[in-house]
């Protein structure tokens, strides 16, 4: 990818069309328009969508704003209903009603709750058959449709409707799932985590390996949520910049079973400096509070040395 | 030609899908249908069709990949039973509201709890209002005919609806019986090609499927959907008519076996069909005249032709192989004096509960229930509804 240009890059045609109904600021659009930016022009796509705010916002009858062919189908079977999709294409090829020359890609975005919970079972099966298609989490840490649940993919000690602080609650009780590192262990061809950076190399670079990769493959790109985080809209480059910086969310991608980080933080910020900028995790600088911090940061380094070593052994 | 051949139900069903060969069939073992997928993926590893099989690690995936490929413009199927079928409950509404032609094969078998493999129609009559057409079937002959009808219904521009085509469990399922097989060439013929008009994959023209609507837009789709299950009736008699033309047999939405001057009907749906058939026989022997009404289409509900078809006769028994909890009989047991109220019939109608969990049905049986109608019919004894036919305890005699 030693030809990425921001400039060609960001000038390519937009495949979601503006006019839908996300919020300002919120990470899953951005994560959208990235991904489909690195289709080849030319090249066909089939888009499928978990039930959630992209889905609900985006194509809300009788208007759409993605301009390739798309589906939603439910909330759980985001990577079942592709691997339907992607298999009409293959058994529409062999027989001869699709020309030769016709080429489909085929990627599904889902958020935290349709990939890493109730979307899961799907996800794995479809990974495990190895369609040749990507799924896209876009990972905003919590159930943000419905108004702030908490997820598997929500960090510990966050304040959610479901695990809301008060006087006898700090947030939620458990770690993050680590989905990025249970569809690696599926063994399928490739894995990546990222989110956005300021030149957006990272997440293009690995949208455009997701998608050219034959079989299955699985993007986990952090997509802020303004409502969710509590964040000024502003801030979205911002958070993203803290997160890979502080090692919360690491980008790395693992290629054929082998792991490799894309991104090293010259100097690793604290973990305060990530949580600081968002509503959510006020209480943990409260005066009192400052073990949480501890508790988090331990909990960053103990699945940073093992991303290292994953990555260097 | 036809040819004469013995085959249980599973491997009949299966053999059609060898004939049609469909695009593309998502499907997750279960008892008692499990066969019908093994059996497909034995044609495929021998090289006798090519349709590409996805084995889904569960029946919601099945029905949602099947959703996934009819979308995308490929003639799509699956097979399943029971808990199956309840698992892809959700998915059942999404095919049949996207309007998805969409072919399930069902094998009947009970609902839990207790666990229980064996047949009743809970399953798919807990299915009823998911907006698919339901066509059961008697015996293996049946299950294979109304398969091979199945595509050219659902696929029907005036219908665009998904057909679950029903039969009994391990009754016919496992059961091996003599059947006659058409020609692969026939088959195909009367199939056709599948030729959708919108789909995923129609390179120049892509569609969304699976929009959010708001309440403006949502109750115009709902009622355009019953629209097509209210249309699919004629094209479901149209298919008939066609299969009769061509292999010679078969029925439209029920066959009326001696009911043109019964004095007694049985209302029934499935495999005990025959059982009640036998009965009617051997009471007509005695003089009763007693006749059966084979119910093959469910969905769409043929009220208007069910009251006409029972008009003249002193007394009808509904049979419901299905349990509704509801206090006042299974689903054909409301459907079917409903019908007869809405046409201004007044028959008397008893409502009977039989052959759940796989209890056993017999001519025996048949003969009680005939019985009992003409007692009720003569007006001398008050038989109480929502009665059990076999059951060990005294209780719901």
């Amino acid at each position: 990818m030693a030809g990425y240009n921001l400039k060609d890059v960001m000038s390519r045609p937009e495949r979601l069309a503006p006019g839908h109904r996300m919020c300002a600021g919120c990470g899953a659009t951005i994560g959208v328009r990235a991904v489909l930016r690195a289709l080849h022009e030319g090249d066909r796509a089939v888009i499928g969508n978990a039930t959630g705010c992209l889905e609900v916002s985006s194509f809300m009858y009788p208007y759409t704003a993605w301009e390739d062919s798309y589906i939603h189908n439910a909330f759980e079977n985001a990577g079942a209903t592709l691997s339907g999709a992607e298999t009409a294409y293959r058994a529409l090829k062999k027989r001869g009603r699709l020309p030769e020359d016709e080429n489909y890609k085929f990627i599904t975005f889902g958020g935290d709750g349709g990939t890493y919970d109730i979307g899961f079972q799907s996800l794995s099966g479809a990974m495990e058959r190895g369609h040749d298609m990507v799924y896209v989490c876009y990972d905003n840490g919590a159930y943000m449709n419905t108004g702030i649940q908490r997820s598997s993919a929500t960090p510990r000690f966050a304040d959610t409707t479901t695990t809301p602080v008060g006087s006898a609650s700090n947030g939620k009780l458990q770690s993050r799932k680590d989905l990025s590192a249970i569809i690696a262990e599926h063994n399928v061809p490739y894995v990546a985590q990222t989110t956005f950076t300021r030149d957006f190399k990272d997440i293009h670079v690995k949208s455009e390996k997701a998608i050219y990769t034959e079989g299955a493959a699985f993007l986990n790109v952090l997509a802020p949520c303004p409502r969710g985080w509590r964040y000024e809209t502003s801030e979205l480059m911002k958070i993203c910049q803290l997160a890979i910086d502080t090692c919360y969310w690491p980008m790395f991608e693992v290629d054929h079973g082998s792991w490799r980080l894309t991104y090293e933080p010259k100097t690793k910020l604290p973990i305060e400096d990530f949580l600081r900028e968002q509503g959510r995790f006020k209480h943990l600088f409260k005066p009192g509070n400052e073990d949480l911090i501890v508790q988090f940061q331990e909990e960053v380094d103990r699945r940073w040395e093992d991303l290292l070593y994953r990555c260097n052994r | 030609m036809s040819r004469k051949d013995r085959m249980s139900g599973n491997e009949a069903v299966a053999y059609a899908i060898r004939q049609v060969n469909p695009d593309v069939m998502p499907a997750f073992p279960i008892t008692p249908s499990t066969e019908i997928p093994q059996l497909v993926s034995t044609y495929i590893a021998n090289g006798e069709m090519d349709t590409e099989f996805i084995p889904v690690e569960s029946e919601h995936s099945s029905m949602s990949a099947a959703v996934g490929a009819e979308a995308a413009g490929a003639r799509s199927m699956t097979a399943t039973s029971s808990c199956g079928l309840a698992l892809m409950w959700e998915e059942l509404l999404v095919a049949a509201s996207n309007r998805l032609p969409v072919v399930l094969t069902l094998v009947n078998r009970t609902l839990s709890g207790p666990i229980n493999i064996n047949c009743d129609h809970s399953d798919s009559m807990g299915a009823r209002d998911t907006g698919w057409i339901q066509i059961y079937a008697e015996n293996n002959q049946e299950a294979y005919d109304n398969f091979i009808q199945a595509f050219p219904i659902a696929e029907d521009e005036r219908v665009h609806l998904p057909v679950m085509v029903c039969q009994d469990g391990f009754i016919t399922s496992h059961a091996v019986q003599n059947i006659l097989l058409e020609e692969d060439s026939d088959v195909k013929e009367f199939v056709g090609e599948y030729h959708p008009e919108e789909y995923l994959l129609n390179p120049g023209r892509p569609i969304a499927v699976g929009p959010y609507a708001v309440s403006n837009y949502s109750m115009e789709a709902k009622y355009n959907q019953e629209a097509a299950m209210i249309r699919s009736k004629e094209v479901i008699k149209e298919v008939a008519a066609k299969f009769r033309e061509k292999f010679g047999r078969g029925f439209d939405l029920f066959e009326e076996y001696r009911c043109e001057d019964a004095d007694y009907i049985m209302l029934i749906m499935g495999s005990a069909s025959g059982c009640a058939k036998q009965a009617a026989d051997e009471l007509r022997q005695q003089g009763v005249k007693a006749g059966v009404l084979k119910l093959r289409v469910f969905r769409p509900f043929p009220a208007e032709e069910i009251a006409s078809a029972l008009s003249k006769c002193k007394a009808v028994a509904v049979m419901d192989r299905c349990e509704s909890y509801n206090g006042h009989g299974g689903p054909l047991s409301c459907e079917v004096p409903a019908a007869l109220f809405m046409n201004g019939i007044n028959t008397k109608v008893i409502n009977y509960v039989y052959g759940l969990a796989g209890r056993d049905f017999t001519v025996s049986n048949a003969a009680e229930v005939f019985g009992e109608l003409k007692d009720a019919a003569g007006g001398g004894q008050n038989i109480r509804q929502c009665r059990y036919v076999g059951l060990r305890t005294r209780e719901g005699q």
